[in-house]
């Protein structure tokens, strides 16, 4: 690391964004600058944003792909909302980033594809550099391409693979532009492609050309610095949500002692949960890649019968195709999870864009009175205990779960603790004893009101389930009317009663806030940035937000009750509030909505949220 | 969860032990009584423990079959079956895993599972009653109702083209395929012998009687004046040889099947096709599969039988290897896996 010809500003936290065309390498640019952000020790968490099209038209603004990164000294609860710091390879990265950038951020271009062509391309009726269009924007215009060209020219190489490494020249800008050591991509690089030397190389050189050519040419006045977060002391990783949802099922499994079982049919955003476990035969996962979503879930339930941890992935369109094999769960009385990694709806919908809108399908889509128990989880990181206690609650109370995850999580990731398995709480799941003389399939536990699993191979326990009505006790069919309503009585008493297993409601904030701030899901993150921004403000605001939604925490109402002003934040067009004013009528809730396949931003919630102080 | 299969020897089981405790709620007179009698002759004498069978249906008549049988089971929803008995089959291979269906349930509603475990192949044996009629929703016309036939739903006869459930199986890459009759306990329990002990996804058209909304759909077949003529006992080895003088025989000319009467136009039992229902090709066994009356006669018996991989085999042979050769030997291994960073 050569001295540094420009002053190091210390920033407290920072938003980079890098864009380009989807074949530019944007996502790894993100990621190997995401390893070095780690490396510096601060928190980070990252939103890959990319097309529905696999591969759109080069150059055009539905073929850009990009990557935001957002790191801070303090702990980082999202990928942040506006970048300080933009990357465009192309016009068409420009165009369609534009509405991410701050006022005043540093945008930094390769100026060799800032033509004729590719305005045209990306719809730019002129030269947005020169146009004014870019005026209050520290615009950093740089011959990416040709330096790019020029740094590996001893190599020899073809143009296809020169022009493969231009992203690292932008990376080796942006690592000058924050004072990372490029010694760490370099080994990168050194590992990743062992087998081909010449590629090591030509990496290794464009990196180090972008970074001097930064020093060098002096193109930023001051470059910056973000000391590490106060991170608690142990092993990290960065995780996205669908491979912490995997991992969360997989480390049930050994907690449990069952083998886990995944039956799952692709969709988008859930596709990477079926991936990542069939990544794991060794750890003995099966995960059953089936002809279709009811297969999925029906293998499942098959798995669930003869003792296995048993899941199923999906989206929301998935999860409709589920709804009669998840009654039949319910019947049963089997345990079983399903992931459902909400997308925006209704039908096909938006499938790469993220909603809340699936909580009343999960709730009360299903044919007869079938409840089940749901949980939604706030974060990436978070994804991974999710799942788990979706698990432990599924097992021990012999009942579906669903787990409501958005594509937000899915893809976004974040640091996360690894944990020690023989840290996480034991499960037990309610096993039948062989040749127990008393083995009922449907006599119940007197506190959680499940019954004992009996697990096909078992001697003395040979019993039928089946998606008729059960006898109470015996579970042999039966049409009887008083039996029919006892045992529907049960079965949603038996998902009630799950409250008495999960922790009660907490609040951030003051009891006696003027506000109380109500959220559930995926929208932890930027909750709980606004409501700390606001109290650091003085403002009288406290945070509710909700993990346990089926049953709700046991303190909910007496919670709730506490406030005078309550607001319902979703992703949906309100489908928690009603749920809350369905079970509380008593309490007035006002509610703020985004239906737009976007996450909220930190500055449209602090202005509802002042207003309604002000009210 | 491991179980053992135990040998022959050791396992006296009888009739009696698979025999449940439930009222059985079919029609007087329904082929599916005799099914279910067959079906408990065959478990005790295959070398299984009572535990390690489990019976799985969708919906439909024959879907009560489980309630009926005393060992495990699960009588899941309409069309799923297949899905379930794969579900079964993977998490605990040993398990010996009958799936009880019928025409609607297995090919109209289930179509899609069906081929796809057929085409996987699962170990799993498909017991199919065609009755060729949807009995349970009393009486409308199912995906092998014959053309032209009068139901609830087809008042001047349907228009559709009938399934031929053999035709499916061979043409989604099944290895085992079987016809009997409701009406030949002695034939059921043969076949179902040997449907038990092929690897694979092994299937078993019945052809079966519903009294109440189709009585006598395979008349031709089954009576006494017309079933010598309309049906062909197959035996592999054996040529294909029928008709009430035993002088009728199946030869195959050019690209198809004809019929030939023995002694006439100078043939000879030697001319007539023989059997192998152990060929790998399945020409001939679709062939065999599509005769139908009036121009041929039903073929009954094992159609084809041919040993493949299994799908649950190879699922757990890949697990075996990636558990020797990984370096991720437990979760923890894998939380710890790749990109890792310590703060101190």
């Amino acid at each position: 690391m050569t001295s540094k010809n420009s002053k190091v500003i210390e920033l407290e936290q920072v938003v980079i964004r890098f864009a380009g065309d989807s074949g530019d390498g944007m996502q790894l640019t993100g990621s190997l600058f995401s390893d070095s952000t780690a490396f510096a020790g601060n928190d980070f968490a990252t939103f890959p944003d990319y097309p529905s099209e696999i591969r759109a038209p080069q150059g055009t603004v539905s073929g850009v792909s990009g990557f935001q990164i957002h790191f801070g000294q303090k702990t980082v609860h999202t990928s942040g909302d506006l970048a300080d710091v933009l990357i465009a390879m192309n016009p068409a990265s420009l165009k369609a980033n534009m509405r991410w950038v701050k006022e005043g951020a540093t945008i930094i271009l390769d100026s060799d594809a800032f033509i004729e062509k590719g305005f045209d391309k990306a719809g730019y009726k002129s030269d947005p550099t020169t146009d004014g269009s870019l005026d209050g924007f520290k615009v950093i215009k740089s011959p990416i391409t040709a330096l790019t060209k020029e740094a590996v020219k001893h190599l020899d190489l073809d143009m296809k693979t020169t022009l493969k490494t231009k992203n690292m020249f932008a990376l080796g800008i942006v690592m000058y532009m924050f004072n990372r050591d490029i010694e760490l991509i370099n080994k990168y690089y050194e590992k990743k492609f062992k087998a081909n030397p010449l590629v090591v190389d030509a990496n290794k050189a464009v990196l180090a050309a972008g970074y001097n050519y930064a020093d060098t040419l002096e193109i930023f006045v001051n470059t910056y610095k973000v000391e590490p977060a106060p991170l608690e002391k142990g092993k990290y990783r960065n995780i996205t949500g669908n491979v912490a949802t995997a991992w969360g099922f997989i480390a049930a499994a050994e907690r449990s002692g069952l083998p886990l079982f995944l039956g799952s049919y692709p969709i988008t955003p859930a596709t990477e949960i079926l991936q990542e476990l069939t990544n794991h035969k060794n750890l003995s996962i099966k995960a059953f890649q089936a002809e279709d979503e009811i297969a999925g879930i029906v293998s499942a339930i098959g798995a669930s019968y003869t003792g296995s941890l048993a899941i199923t992935t999906t989206s929301g369109p998935g999860l409709s195709l589920k709804s009669e094999a998840i009654g039949l769960a319910v019947m049963t009385e089997l345990p079983l999870v399903i992931v459902d990694v909400q997308r925006g709806g209704p039908s096909t919908g938006l499938p790469t864009k993220s909603e809340q809108s699936d909580l009343m399908q999960a709730l009360f889509g299903r044919n007869g009175e079938a409840p089940v128990i749901i949980l939604a989880a706030k974060s990436s990181a978070d994804c991974f205990y999710s799942a788990f206690e979706a698990s432990k609650l599924s097992l021990e109370h012999m009942t579906p779960v669903i787990l409501l995850t958005d594509g937000s999580l899915a893809n976004g990731s974040e640091v996360f603790k690894i944990p020690r398995v023989a840290d996480l709480p034991a499960i037990i799941p309610p096993l039948a004893e062989a040749n127990d003389p008393n083995y009922k399939p449907y006599r119940r536990d007197p506190e959680r009101l499940s019954r004992k699993w009996a697990i096909p191979g078992t001697p003395g326990l040979r019993h039928r389930v089946g998606g008729l009505e059960k006898e109470d006790g015996s579970g042999n069919v039966s049409h009887d009317p008083l039996n029919h309503q006892r045992m529907t009585l049960l079965r949603e008493e038996k998902v009630q009663r799950v409250a008495n297993y999960i922790p009660e409601q907490t609040i951030f904030g003051s009891e006696d806030a003027e506000l109380l701030v109500v959220s559930w899901g995926g929208t932890y993150g930027v909750m709980l940035t606004v409501v700390e921004k606001m109290q650091e403000q003085g403002k009288s605001v406290a945070l509710a937000h909700f993990k346990h939604i089926m049953p709700l925490p046991k303190n909910t109402e007496e919670l709730l009750g506490r406030y005078k002003k309550i607001v319902v934040c979703e992703i949906n067009n309100g489908q928690f509030v009603k749920y809350l004013k369905m079970n509380f009528p008593q309490f007035k809730y006002q509610q703020y909505n985004k239906i737009q396949g976007l996450p909220f931003m930190v500055a449209e919630l602090e202005t509802k949220f002042n207003e309604l102080l002000n009210q | 969860m491991e179980n053992q299969i135990i040998d022959t020897e050791i396992i006296q089981l009888t009739k009696e032990d698979f025999s449940s405790d439930q009222m059985v709620k079919w029609c007087p007179g329904c082929g599916d009584h005799a099914i279910l009698h067959s079906v408990e002759n065959v478990f005790p004498n295959l070398g299984i423990r009572k535990e390690d069978f489990v019976v799985v249906s969708g919906i439909g008549c024959s879907s009560r079959f489980p309630y009926y049988m005393n060992t495990y089971g699960v009588h899941s929803i309409h069309g799923r079956a297949a899905a379930l008995a794969t579900g079964v089959k993977l998490a605990n291979p040993k398990l010996s895993v009958w799936m009880i269906t019928g025409d609607g349930d297995c090919m109209a509603i289930g179509g899609n599972h069906f081929i796809h475990t057929i085409r996987r192949n699962i170990d799993i044996n498909i017991l199919l009653f065609n009755n060729k009629i949807y009995g349970l929703t009393k009486g409308q016309y199912s995906p092998t109702t014959p053309k032209g036939h009068k139901t609830k739903t087809s008042p001047q006869g349907t228009y559709e083209r009938p399934f031929n459930p053999g035709e499916l199986v061979i043409g989604a890459q099944g290895n085992f395929f079987a016809r009997v009759l409701d009406t030949n306990p002695k034939g059921m329990t043969a076949v179902f012998m040997e449907a038990a002990k092929h690897k694979g996804t092994s299937l078993v058209e019945i052809m079966q009687n519903c009294v109440i909304f189709f009585n006598k759909a395979h008349e031709l077949i089954t009576s006494r004046e017309t079933r010598d003529d309309n049906q062909l006992q197959i035996e592999h080895g054996k040529p294909l040889i029928f008709g009430k003088e035993k002088n009728k025989g199946i030869v195959l000319k050019g690209t198809r099947l004809e019929v030939v009467t023995i002694g006439e136009d100078g043939v000879t039992e030697s001319d007539i096709l023989v059997h192998d229902q152990y060929e790998k090709d399945p020409g001939v066994h679709m062939m065999i599969a599509r005769m139908m009356p009036p121009e041929f006669p039903v073929a009954l018996g094992v159609i084809r039988s041919v040993a493949a991989e299994t799908f649950d085999q190879s699922m757990m042979d890949s697990i075996a290897y990636e558990k020797e050769h990984s370096n991720i030997k437990t979760v923890d291994d894998m939380l710890n896996s790749g990109g890792t960073w310590t703060i101190e």
